[in-house]
């Protein structure tokens, strides 16, 4: 019963995903997983790829922020992507702010937002 | 107002019961609720506001009220409009102060809440009998628009 | 009526929806009330007929009592819902399904006169043609009023639908000029219309005009809130646009809090403003 995706590494930007069945265990084991590797690999991006969650409720709701905390407290920025517009409305109906995590529409745009250049357009490769 | 068990009006079954005194039980409790709104025709919208629903308040019965009972239903008004009715049951300590626990800090996820201000936006009907030492009982209903 | 009565008329209408089922339909079709007909057609007619005939034929050797057969007779329910949604989706008025259920009575009736000479037994059968049809076409219009209403439902929402269309401003940025208030039905649709676009459409901006908008009142200041919060979550950002001087008055006197939200009084500012917010954070990349 795995709720996280492998986390991918692509430079100083970590990738991973939700899917649905995320319970409190999986949780613990996916914060602690992400937080671990964002100190060790001197990570500063985290997107989190959300677009296969249904749901999100007070518990997911409190996950992601607490992970957008912990890992700006860590140097690393946030962004989950690809939230489905029933769940979007839904959440804006239950009048819940998702404080402190940064959202883009999917993984490319949430790229652009971590300054994530194309070594081939950019003047300097990073 | 809602029955105080959920019944289907025009068939005369009781509600299908679900218990939740395990993590499992909190997924396939989500997935009993949106089969059955799929099944009542809800669109996708609004299933989703209905399985969020549940899925706060069988968290609270699982979390704070030691595990619990979710029945869930098909419900028709006089009128004939088709609703989702749920009920979630548990034996637990109760809540002591309602009005504090509807407004409690759901929206900042400060604390650990219950999550029932939200909730009631999310539906059409809502009613919560507690009685601290002897239980919570929160009944939804949503109607098909 | 006495139970050895009741059986006799109980077998006397078997005869006639079994034995006497032709003649029965071609008697109803004859007396339908004509501008449904019309547009049920003939064969369609028939086979109503005969789904309803057969289903009151089974129920009466079901043993159910007559008077409850309308109301507990599944096949019978759902052979008159069939008759009356049709009907309604035709654009019948609601009387001509009654009217319809009558033409059968008169059918039955007529039926009856032709299987027994017998006036008790004709008198006893009448009124339980009577009560039974009656009991029809009652739920027959019920049927057809929650028919006509889902249909109006329905042609409401399509409606609203086309009312709320989400233009293509420029790449990456979308508009939608909302027209008229902005209620909680309204709302829904404009959220998930504006919603499905920008994911289609990769919109990095969306603005949302209110020029048309006749009053902003707290209930559709809140609404707008809500559709701006959604689309934040999407990942795009949110203006409105069209905000009017006396707008802008009310929004402030109402002591309503949009300051976390841009917004401008013409759409050509809007659009400005968003391409400029598309400017700083496409920054060196390209595409």
């Amino acid at each position: 019963m795995s709720a996280g995706l492998p986390i991918l590494r692509l430079g100083d930007i970590l990738i991973s995903g939700l899917l649905s069945d995320l319970d409190d265990t999986t949780a613990l084991r996916f914060t602690d997983e992400l937080t671990t590797r964002i100190a060790d690999e001197g990570i500063r991006g985290v997107i989190l790829d959300i677009s296969q969650l249904e749901i999100i409720d007070s518990f997911v709701a409190r996950v992601l922020m607490q992970l957008a905390a912990t890992g700006r407290l860590l140097g690393a920025r946030m962004v989950v992507a690809g939230m489905r517009p029933a769940v979007a409305i839904t959440l804006s109906e239950l009048g819940l702010r998702l404080t402190g995590v940064q959202t883009a529409l999917n993984a490319e745009q949430a790229m652009e937002l971590l300054g994530w250049r194309r070594p081939e357009e950019a003047p300097h490769a990073s | 107002m809602l029955p105080d068990e959920l019944t289907d009006p025009e068939r005369d079954i009781p509600g299908r019961e679900h218990p939740v005194r395990a993590e499992e039980d909190l997924l396939a409790a989500r997935h009993a609720v949106r089969a059955t709104a799929v099944a009542a025709g809800f669109s996708i919208i609004d299933q989703t506001k209905i399985v969020t629903a549940a899925s706060e308040l069988v968290r609270n019965a699982y979390i704070h009220g030691g595990g619990g009972t979710m029945t869930i239903a098909v419900v028709r008004d006089g009128r004939g409009r088709v609703g989702l009715g749920l009920s979630v049951r548990d034996e637990g300590p109760g809540i002591a102060d309602v009005e504090q626990a509807m407004a409690d800090g759901f929206s900042t996820g400060a604390g650990l809440g219950h999550g029932l201000g939200g909730t009631k936006r999310l539906v059409d009907e809502f009613t919560i009998d507690t009685t601290p030492g002897r239980g919570t009982t929160v009944a939804i209903v949503r109607w098909k628009p | 009526m006495h139970g050895s009565e009741e059986v006799t008329v109980r077998d006397l209408l078997s005869r006639i929806f079994g034995a006497d089922q032709e003649n029965l339909i071609d008697e109803w079709v004859r007396w339908h009330p004509a501008e449904p007909s019309a547009r049920l057609g003939e064969a369609g007619l028939r086979r109503e007929a005969a789904e309803l005939l057969g289903a009151l034929r089974e129920a009466l050797g079901t043993g159910l009592p007559l008077s409850q057969v309308t109301e507990r007779d599944e096949a019978v329910r759902s052979a008159l819902r069939g008759l009356s949604e049709r009907r309604a989706r035709a654009g019948a008025t609601p009387s001509a399904t009654a009217m319809a259920i009558a033409a059968l009575k008169r059918a039955m009736l007529a039926a009856l006169e032709r299987h027994t000479d017998d006036p008790a037994v004709r008198y006893q059968a009448s009124l339980q043609v009577n009560q039974l049809l009656d009991a029809a076409g009652v739920f027959t219009f019920s049927v057809y009023v929650e028919g006509r209403e889902e249909i109006i439902r329905r042609q409401h929402q399509q409606m609203l639908e086309l009312s709320t269309p989400v233009v293509r401003l420029w790449r990456h940025v979308l508009a939608v000029p909302l027209i008229g208030t902005l209620d909680s039905a309204r709302t829904q649709i404009v959220m998930s219309s504006l919603l499905e676009a920008i994911q289609a459409h990769e919109a990095r901006v969306a603005i949302i005009d209110i020029t048309g908008v006749s009053t902003v009142d707290t209930a559709v200041a809140q609404h707008l809130l809500q559709t701006v919060s959604a689309v934040r979550l999407m990942g795009a950002e949110c203006l409105i646009s069209g905000v009017r001087p006396s707008i802008a008055q009310t929004i402030t006197q109402l002591g309503i809090d949009l300051s976390h939200i841009v917004t401008r009084s013409s759409l050509a500012d809007a659009l400005a403003t968003a391409m400029e917010l598309l400017g700083d954070r496409t920054g060196a990349v390209t595409g």
